[in-house]
């Protein structure tokens, strides 16, 4: 079958949104970020459903599972009619552009059938169970454990910072299958279901005093069965990098499977946000904060660009996949240095404000959590080994842990229990 | 690095880096150091013939190029010429080009363009007056109309290669706007104050207009406001530079990783240090940011898209900001031979920084991002 035009597509996509999506509000981003994330995210779900029945949902991904067979290029152009209106936004960090990637390449005929058209169709949000509380960038490192049971496996640990555990179907969940071989080599990628007996969930307060999105899990004999292993038992490191090659991408904004706005590209009305503010403060008129202003457009713009680049890269060859951590970490330093600029141009009332001045206090208060960008998806410094590492060749850091059964191996907690 | 090149642009790219290597080494530089011209006439005919001074004149006079696409075959000049901090006036010679490509009379046309594409004539263009700001609004040069043409007083900052050029293009102020001249380097009434430049191998001169006469056939293209076209000269301008400093930047972080490579100390290379992995990584970031912003506003000026002007100054902001610190990062990680003579590293970064002061600077740049953002902002 030939793949329909891309031009022909975007006439098509442009006649459907018309009649079909709701526009978005004027000047304000589609969500407003006072909504309680659980609606947003059913909003998106409804979303991500009216794109299915149109016969839009998974442009992407095969027709077999739900999808429409359709290309990179098909998505860009049907993001880039979308620009005014709804659309699933939502549904891409981890479910579309993480998650879904990674089970079409390690599942199994069976496994896609009966796990991506429900995620297609928005009935289905899955998230990722990765990090532990005993380390976050050591992912190989982690102590949860699974255990064979007649069955499948019995889970046994803890993770933490999955984004919107709570309101999530299914799981990705890493962990340890074997204890006598080095450690990539004893994981094992289980799909998990999030609501049964022996998980427990806790939401996160962030820094600035919310209730956020982030979770922390805790597992007590939960059971996943045998069919639920997404790729081969003790091969869950190699799941794990795929998995995290794509949480690069999505976070970098380089995603070709995400739907609207990937996360990196911020949209007109953001990039004037400084300048608003610097109005209503009344400090337009200063070279400095027009400066600063300026510094900030131009980075959020560049980094657009940079995206745009990776993205070419790697549809060219000549970007290896770790060049994913580019736009990685682009956008955190350009997320800290407009959280600088934001403070400075605030000024007195990023530190106290009335209802008046809640603009400025916004930035103080956003400033907080300046650090977020820099952890979220793999810390910056982990993001400066991979292009360090990966992208120029640059030797690896030395690693006592690398060739040692990991029973062996220190970790956070058997020096506590030693202590 | 180029992603997308076509097998016509690896050719193009790959002559001329393979010239640029031998005319253009740094041992040629170095000498050419105390030369007051610094420019070997038979280099840039020879350069001419590979296509120079005409990617950005139609073919009709004398121009084309090989892959058929203007603008990027240009950056990719521009990139080499900056890999290799090579001498010539190229910028000016294509803004010329360009200049009378698309607004000259057919004599113009005639008179200047086959001479710029062949090498054998050097064109410049006098814009920026002492305050050193490139702008419609800053044209330091009046054009008053007498009885059989236009007088001309002024003063005309920063002029590259103006004590070689053979045609002047003159961007004046004249009572209903801007108007431009095409003027012969040895007409009467202008006077070139050579100036000293940290550029091992560009000149730049001051040119003085004290009442020179000119004919009204030297006016460029139609009379009336010439801004729209300035503009659009100062873009591709400001353009040029960008991918030269790229050039410039890219070749430097190149043999500076290799050096890490090559140099131990406490018995392990220092690529083994993960405190300057860890810069490599930020410098490897700058730099792909900086090819892709160039990229970008070459792009959107090739398409004569609105928001041209503004991707121009993210891009001469960014670039200005980075390649020139990249640079100096680099120094730092070669040790003391960094600050030598001796050593190549300083070629380049003596021409990203005069690409990073020219042609305006970050600071002026971000000073028009922020008035097109007070003017969105104002306009709600």
């Amino acid at each position: 079958m030939t793949v329909e035009d891309v031009e022909v597509f975007r006439a098509r996509v442009r006649d459907w949104m018309a009649v079909n999506l709701p526009r978005k509000r004027d000047s304000q981003p589609s969500v407003r970020p006072d909504d309680p994330s659980e609606q947003r995210q059913q909003k998106a779900q409804l979303l991500q459903r009216m794109l299915f029945d149109g016969g839009f949902g998974g442009i992407c991904y095969p027709r077999e599972y739900g999808g429409q067979g359709l290309t990179p290029e098909h998505q860009r152009a049907f993001n880039e009619e979308g620009e005014a209106y709804e659309l699933p936004e939502g549904l891409n960090i981890p479910t579309m552009t993480i998650i879904a990637p990674t089970l079409l390449e390690f599942g199994t005929p069976e496994q896609l059938h009966r796990w991506l058209p429900p995620i297609l169709r928005g009935d289905a949000v899955w998230v990722q169970f990765l990090s532990e509380p005993t380390g976050g960038s050591d992912l190989a490192g982690l102590l949860t454990r699974a255990e064979r049971s007649e069955d499948g496996f019995v889970v046994n640990g803890s993770k933490v910072w999955s984004t919107m555990a709570y309101a999530a179907d299914y799981a990705l969940c890493l962990a340890r299958t074997n204890w006598d071989v080095p450690k990539h080599r004893g994981l094992t990628m289980l799909a998990m279901k999030v609501h049964q007996p022996g998980v427990t969930i806790n939401r996160i307060r962030n820094v600035t005093g919310s209730t956020g999105d982030f979770c922390e899990e805790f597992f007590d004999d939960v059971r996943v069965p045998a069919d639920d292993v997404l790729g081969e038992v003790d091969d869950g490191w190699t799941v794990a990098s795929r998995l995290l090659f794509h949480e690069r991408q999505a976070v970098g904004g380089a995603s070709p499977f995400a739907v609207g706005r990937g996360m990196n590209e911020t949209s007109s009305e953001t990039r004037l946000d400084l300048t608003l503010l610097a109005a209503s403060v009344d400090r337009l008129g200063s070279d400095y904060v027009r400066q600063i202003v300026a510094e900030a457009h131009a980075l959020h713009i560049v980094s657009g660009q940079l995206v745009q680049r990776v993205r070419t890269g790697m549809r060219t060859g000549q970007f290896p996949a770790p060049a994913g951590s580019l736009p990685r970490l682009m956008a955190a330093r350009v997320n800290v240095r407009c959280a600088d600029i934001g403070l400075e141009i605030a000024g007195a009332a990023a530190g106290a404000w009335t209802e008046m001045q809640h603009l400025g206090g916004e930035y103080g208060h956003a400033y907080l959590a300046r650090q977020s960008v820099e952890l979220a998806g793999g810390s910056t410094e982990m993001q400066r080994n991979m292009i360090s590492e990966r992208l120029l060749g640059m030797p690896r850091e030395f690693a006592p842990d690398r060739n040692i059964p990991f029973r062996e191996v220190k970790n956070n907690q058997s020096r506590r229990s030693a202590s | 690095m180029h992603l997308e090149a076509t097998p016509e642009q690896q050719f193009l790219l790959e002559s001329m880096s393979k010239f640029l290597d031998a005319e253009a080494s740094p041992q040629k530089l170095r000498e050419l150091y105390d030369d007051s011209i610094a420019l070997d006439p038979e280099y840039w005919r020879r350069g001419a013939e590979l296509g120079w001074i005409s990617m950005l004149v139609p073919e009709q006079w004398g121009g084309g190029t090989l892959s058929g696409r203007h603008l990027p075959d240009l950056m990719l000049l521009a990139e080499a010429f900056g890999r290799s901090a090579a001498p010539g006036p190229l910028t000016p010679c294509n803004v010329v080009a360009y200049a009378v490509s698309q607004a000259g009379s057919t004599s113009q046309r005639e008179a200047i363009l086959q001479g710029l594409t062949s090498g054998e004539t050097i064109a410049t263009w006098c814009l920026a007056g002492t305050s050193g700001r490139w702008s419609p609004n800053s044209v330091s040069i009046n054009a008053s109309e007498t009885s059989d043409g236009f007088r001309l007083d002024g003063i005309a900052c920063y002029v590259e290669a103006a004590s070689q050029a053979d045609w002047l293009l003159v961007t004046a102020r004249a009572t209903d706007g801007l108007i431009q001249f095409l003027v012969p380097g040895s007409a009467p009434g202008l006077t070139i104050q050579p100036m000293t430049s940290v550029d091992i191998v560009r000149r730049f001169g001051q040119v003085s207009f004290a009442g020179a006469v000119v004919p009204v056939s030297a006016v460029l293209g139609d009379p009336g406001d010439a801004t729209d076209l300035v503009e659009r000269q100062l873009q591709l301008a400001a353009i040029i530079q960008c991918a030269e400093a790229n050039g410039c930047a890219g070749r430097v972080f190149e043999f500076t990783l290799k050096y890490m490579f090559d140099r131990y100390s406490f018995g392990r290379p220092l690529a083994s240090y993960q405190a300057l992995k860890h810069r490599f990584a930020d410098m490897k970031l700058w730099l792909e940011c900086c090819y892709a912003t160039a990229d970008a506003a070459a792009e959107a000026f090739e398409r004569g898209d609105a928001d041209a002007p503004e991707l121009v100054s993210v891009a001469k902001s960014y670039i200005g900001d980075h390649s020139v610190p990249l640079i100096q990062e680099c120094v730092q990680m070669h040790g003391g031979m960094g600050v030598t003579w001796e050593h190549d590293i300083h070629l380049y970064l003596r021409r990203a920084l005069v690409n990073r002061a020219l042609f305006g600077t970050p600071e002026q740049h971000r000073e028009m991002i922020a008035g097109l953002l007070s003017e969105t902002v104002a306009s709600r």
